[in-house]
């Protein structure tokens, strides 16, 4: 008789970091092929149109960028996050949190000079995602409560908290629609490449990849906030401030999110729309444990995410396979990497009885 | 049959290669029936490993394995377990919440169907526990058990599923030695009835107690075979080192000058909120070293926890370097001078995720000397982290290797360098080489002694009585967070400071 068992494995070698993740991701584009195939779709054709969908013209792969932006930026988001062992669920209601607070600026801003409204507009957005992150971080640092939980409840609080602003003060006068007044045009995200929608917000999340690369490597906070998320009794004993550290890495990971929510607003929507976001706070989970948590781990994989969500499209149109068939590969990626960060720790071996 | 003569285990040729490392090379080993048979070697001398290899945990790169005489192909615990080889490792595999007898039986087919028949278990658990005198409630919670008693659930564990081949790895580590006394009774017990044990440590004494026969390591090689016998600590101490060691360290007579840590009337709770420090006083001065002699678990943590910042006092004030010391705060400790040397240095200590030089640089990162403008000066840390490694002499792959690639001496070392480096004008050393081997113990003494001459003042916490005579100037013995009683380093007697350590006010 046959049997598998799982046992512990060496330590891997650098180069598995990389690989893995891609791996994962053709392992995941393979299994695609099942509900593919179960939708009745043709294979190739379907993954033909998949792919020519998101990079085949130079309309759709710049669409592919505008769609990588926000997942990118929640993906950061988690990714900063999740490194000091903050367990940041909550990047969807910091998103909101985000675009809300930049809604409010964009529609009131009318009378501050032109050049000062995208700055303050971008700014609040960043704010406003961070202190909705900071609530969860309080919560856990005062009074240990779980942020996992916190995190995610929070999402809800703030889904209902913008209905009711929607519905009420913020509703665009004389609407019937759960929708806020446009921004003023001094608060919209220029357009950098004729006859597309690729944006500055584009450019913003890159920078933000740069940025959190650069926190990471090269600040004394990068450094404290990764001695937190290894150990943080030994952070503690060795005097960082653990506290204040938590804080301002909630801070920043729910800014990145807020971004995402500003980019959203002011180069897609232009107002504010209760399904401003499709769940790019929840894909941010998924990205930043397929990039690794390492920012540029998370440009890749958000990258990958989008060319799935831009390429369904086409494919929908051209084979009939349903749109949601991104949804599920999004899922099955995360769970092959799961599976697969588990073999950096476990191996099965194969035993004859 | 099993004949006598024959091993009950037979290791040939084992080889065993963690990445760049060698574990174990070439080692052949024989384990016979009835015997205790110790494996001796510092840490990282590959004795864990070969037992693991024999228990299935890990499976050999080379070399061939027979349990009974019967070529034994091991790829899992439970193909050992089969062949009736248990192993019992030093951190024990209970859950707490459950009760003895429910950790028993767990993983075996007690019971029929999908029914348990806990009562049969039950019954042959207490058949077991009467053959061999070890008694303890089956309806224990294992949470509410000693550390002594958790052991014996384990060695019950082992018996209930017919193991006659009992690895120990370490077991008197965490023992008080009363119940090092009662673990010997036992393993006699269990070779008398004809099981063999395998008996792996580092403490001398210990190994000449207990065992029949011992087999030497150093460096993943057998280098010595001998009866116990026919041997002598001091012959085994220079097997196990390869090199002699110095019978005494060498101590200056320095003297004191004038105090750097006072402590008076500190009152301290413990985790469960019982009172773990009773109006203590305590003072350190300059060139001295004061040892604190006792028993774990008599306040010693809390006190060190205390200096640390680790742990709020009730009541006491205390001041270092004439200063007051603002307590709950590990930054102040840092920022009075203070040298830390933590008992658990791998959880509170280090960063064993985190790179050799990242832990090196830990307390001082934020000074200006490792960053401006909150940007981290790469140069500086790599030349700071180079300097602690060539000085205190760590085996590393280099400042960037993560932490918990290191062996334990070496662990310590980073643990002392990273504290040492500013020449702290005091220093906690609480239990400085537990679980450490006779070199690295060696060179941490010398190190303790180098910054006493240098002019610190050391408070040495620590319940090994040899470290304690050997270093301090002045001993005093703790019991039940009370200080019992004080003598000179010089002229203390071990009976005295025992009676002290185990309550006896004389």
């Amino acid at each position: 008789m046959i049997r598998f068992r799982i046992i512990k494995r060496e330590p891997l070698p650098g180069w598995a970091k990389i690989v893995i993740p891609i791996a994962a991701i053709i392992v995941t584009l393979i299994l695609a092929a099942i509900p593919i195939l179960f939708a009745g779709g043709h294979l190739w054709k379907s993954y033909f149109y998949l792919f020519h969908g998101a990079l085949g013209t130079r309309y759709n792969l710049l669409e592919t960028f505008v769609k990588a932006s926000p997942l990118l930026l929640t993906g950061l988001a988690v990714a900063f996050a999740f490194r000091a062992k903050f367990w940041n669920i909550g990047a969807e209601g910091q998103l909101l949190a985000g675009a809300l607070t930049a809604t409010v600026l964009g529609v009131h801003l009318g009378s501050v000079p032109a050049v000062l409204v995208l700055p303050m507009v971008i700014i609040g957005g960043f704010l406003g995602g961070g202190i909705w992150a900071s609530i969860p971080a309080l919560l856990k640092t005062k009074l240990k409560v779980d942020d996992v939980v916190s995190t995610l409840l929070l999402n809800f609080v703030m889904i209902h908290i913008m209905g009711a602003l929607l519905f009420g003060p913020l509703q665009q006068p004389g609407s019937s629609w759960p929708r806020s007044s446009a921004i003023v045009e001094a608060a919209r995200y220029p357009i950098l490449m004729a006859k597309s929608r690729f944006h500055m917000g584009i450019l913003i999340s890159l920078l933000a990849v740069f940025a959190v690369w650069f926190i990471n490597k090269k600040t004394t906070f990068g450094y404290q906030s990764k001695a937190v998320g290894v150990n943080i009794r030994a952070a503690h004993f060795g005097g960082i401030n653990t506290t204040s550290v938590i804080l301002w890495t909630a801070l920043i990971s729910g800014g990145l999110a807020g971004l995402a929510g500003v980019g959203e607003l002011c180069a897609l929507q232009y107002r504010l729309i209760m399904d401003i976001s499709p769940g790019y706070g929840y894909s941010g989970i998924v990205i930043a444990m397929l990039g690794n948590l390492h920012p540029v781990g998370v440009l890749f994989s958000s990258l990958f995410f989008s060319v799935i969500i831009v390429g369904a499209q086409t494919m929908s149109r051209m084979t009939g396979v349903p749109t949601y068939i991104a949804e599920v590969i999004q899922g099955m990626a995360l769970m092959v990497m799961l599976v697969f960060l588990l073999f950096t720790e476990y191996k099965i071996r194969m035993v004859r009885k | 049959m099993v004949k006598n003569e024959q091993p009950v285990v037979k290791m040939s040729s084992i080889t065993k290669r963690f990445l760049d490392v060698t574990a174990n090379e070439d080692i052949s080993f024989q384990l016979h029936r009835g015997e205790i048979c110790a494996l001796l070697g510092e840490n990282g001398a590959g004795k864990t490993t070969l037992m693991n290899i024999l228990f299935g945990y890990y499976s050999s790169d080379e070399g061939e394995i027979f349990i009974k005489g019967a070529k034994a192909a091991l790829s899992a615990p439970r193909d050992a377990i089969a062949r009736g080889v248990g192993m019992i490792h030093q951190h024990f595999a209970l859950v707490p919440s459950q009760t003895v007898l429910e950790n028993i039986i767990v993983g075996t087919d007690t019971g029929k169907g999908i029914f348990l028949d806990l009562k049969s278990a039950r019954q042959a658990l207490i058949e077991l526990q009467e053959r061999f005198g070890l008694q303890i409630d089956p309806e224990a919670r294992v949470w509410t058990l000693s550390v002594g008693e958790q052991q014996k659930v384990e060695i019950l564990k082992a018996l209930y599923r017919e193991v006659d081949i009992l690895i120990m790895d370490e077991p008197t580590a965490v023992l008080a030695p009363a119940e090092t006394a009662d673990l010997f009774k036992t393993l006699r017990s269990l070779v008398e009835e004809g099981r063999s044990v395998v008996f792996i440590s580092h403490k001398l004494n210990e190994v000449m107690d207990i065992s029949d026969r011992i087999v030497v390591l150093r460096s993943g090689r057998v280098v010595a075979e001998r009866k116990t016998a026919e041997t002598s600590t001091k012959e085994l101490a220079n097997l196990m080192v390869g090199r002699e060691l110095l019978e005494n360290i060498e101590k200056k007579q320095l003297p004191p000058g004038p105090p750097v840590l006072e402590i008076k009337n500190l009152d301290v709770l413990n985790d469960k909120k019982l009172a773990a420090l009773k109006n203590l006083n305590l003072v350190v001065r300059q060139n001295e070293i004061l040892g604190i002699a006792g028993i774990s678990g008599n306040g010693q943590k809390e006190l060190s926890e205390v200096l640390f910042g680790m742990r709020l006092p009730t009541d006491g004030f205390i001041k270092v370097n004439d200063k007051p010391l603002k307590f709950g705060s590990p930054a102040a400790a840092i920022q009075s001078n203070m040298g830390r040397i933590p008992e658990d240095r791998i959880d509170t200590g280090l960063l064993m995720d985190l790179s050799v030089a990242e832990n090196l640089i830990l307390e001082n990162h934020s000074t200006a000397d490792f960053h401006r403008y909150g940007l981290l000066k790469s140069q500086k840390i790599h030349q700071f982290s180079d300097d602690l490694i060539k000085n205190y002499s760590i085996k590393t792959a280099g400042r960037d290797a993560l932490t918990k690639s290191l062996s334990g001496g070496n662990l310590q070392k980073v643990m002392l360098a990273r504290e040492l480096a500013g020449e702290p004008s005091l220093i906690i050393a609480s239990q400085p080489t537990r679980g450490l081997d006779v070199g690295a113990m060696e060179y941490i003494h010398r190190r303790i002694l180098q910054e006493r001459a240098r002019g610190a003042g050391i408070l040495l916490i620590s319940e090994d009585l040899d470290e304690i005579f050997a270093l301090s100037d002045r001993i005093v013995a703790i019991f039940e967070g009370e200080i019992m009683g004080e003598s000179p380093g010089a002229t203390a007697s071990r009976e005295q400071i025992g009676l002290w350590m185990s309550g006896v006010k004389t």
